[in-house]
């Protein structure tokens, strides 16, 4: 595979959603890199592993985990980085072959293709999830220090 | 309780839902509209009180001595922008840089502008990642300006019925029907190679990931009410596309 041109289109893709979902102006380039940086994880697990459900849930974590990192560097709500970033990652040629094989009449594979998008969504929501528990507690930890650095002891 | 204190307390009421309202119609997660909704009556000295936010209605309690108050929300669309704007104001608020009055009039202000891209800058975006997404999909690069322009114009019809109907399904339908019908005329003329790949990078632009995202987080955090609609508003679209697409496939 060739890493700098999915680096370049995820980055273009992400960046272009953002123009959709009108984050503003000045994020939008954060918005690309957050998609490339989720969309790059996913591939490399997926290249290293194999698996496409541990793959997405590792990219939405990255996903997450950058997006956190720039909500607090930008001051904005996370919302505005991760829905970009997190679009690469949805299960949509497995839920159109799920879709096609139904109108084929062949059940058996659409049930298998559609069990399979549905554990990738829920990868998704995992990754989020766990990102987000994650960066909870390191930014407690943050704000614990600076209390014992500026002399506050309380908790 | 004075008449100045009265004044005073209905214009942070005010205050609060016109900043819940917009951000629940730019898009943002139940749970942030709640926090920030609290934290700006917390720093009006407003220290008990309540607010429960579903995507179409806000109820604010400000205390137990007054009344209750309540904004519909009638249409929801997706603006970050707007999201990022209240955000700011309400932080500004807390941290005393701005009065009750600025905090409202700025409010006020983001509420009746439009800060969203032109139609044609949002389908160019959309007729962009449309054929990004054709390459990382797998599909070849033969294929790559019919993706372009099909997913282009998908979105053009979505957003164009979007606005002369407000019927979500019908849009995402007719719109998915457009996109599985000029991929398939595509490929019968012998100009396209891979349909199925032609299909989903067109389609992208369609998908409803925010409301994915949104639905997920507010179910994690305990808003159950707001998390399951979003969730069904999601699972909504994506049957409309679905069934646009199968209708063509199915000939």
């Amino acid at each position: 595979m060739n890493w700098p041109l999915e680096a370049f289109l995820s980055f273009l893709a992400a960046g272009a959603f953002g123009v959709i979902f009108n984050t503003p102006r000045r994020t939008l380039v954060s918005c690309g890199l957050v998609g490339m940086s989720g969309w790059l994880i996913y591939r490399l697990f997926f290249e290293v592993f194999g698996d496409s459900v541990q793959a997405t849930f590792a990219g939405a974590f990255a996903v997450a985990l950058v997006a956190h990192i720039l909500a607090k560097k930008f001051k904005m709500p996370m919302i505005v980085f991760s829905i970009a970033g997190i679009i690469p990652l949805v299960p949509g040629s497995r839920a159109y072959n799920s879709m096609r094989s139904i109108v084929e009449n062949n059940y058996f594979e659409a049930i298998s293709f559609a069990a399979d998008a549905l554990m990738i969504s829920g990868a998704i929501a995992m990754g989020l999830v766990f990102a987000e528990v994650l960066m909870q507690m390191v930014f407690k930890q943050q704000a614990k220090k600076m209390q014992k650095k500026i002399g506050m002891t309380r908790n | 309780m004075t008449q100045a204190g009265e004044v005073r307390r209905n214009l942070a009421l005010d205050c609060f839902l016109l900043a819940g309202k917009i951000m629940m119609e730019s898009g943002a997660e139940t749970y942030r509209i709640e926090d920030t909704m609290i934290r700006m009556a917390v720093s009006q000295k407003m220290m008990d009180s309540h607010c429960f936010v579903t995507p179409s209605g806000i109820m604010f309690s400000p205390s137990n001595e007054m009344t209750t108050r309540f904004v519909r929300i009638k249409s929801r669309g997706t603006d970050l922008e707007r999201v990022a704007l209240v955000n700011a104001v309400s932080r500004r608020l807390v941290s005393g840089e701005l009065t009750l009055q600025q905090a409202y009039d700025e409010m006020q202000i983001i509420d009746q502008t439009d800060y969203r891209f032109s139609i044609q800058i949002q389908v160019l975006a959309a007729a962009v990642t449309s054929a990004c997404f054709l390459i990382l999909m797998g599909g070849g690069w033969e294929d790559l300006p019919f993706a372009f322009v099909i997913g282009g114009t998908g979105f053009y019809i979505v957003e164009t019925i979007l606005v002369q109907t407000r019927v979500k399904f019908f849009a995402e339908f007719t719109g998915a029907l457009a996109i599985g019908s000029l991929a398939s005329l595509v490929i019968y003329a012998g100009l396209g190679q891979d349909l199925d790949t032609i299909i989903i990078g067109s389609v992208m632009p369609l998908v409803p990931g925010l409301l994915i995202t949104n639905a997920v987080r507010d179910l994690m955090a305990g808003h159950f009410v707001p998390g399951l609609s979003k969730g069904a508003e999601a699972f909504l679209t994506a049957f409309a596309i679905g069934a646009g697409i199968a209708l063509v496939l199915s000939f």
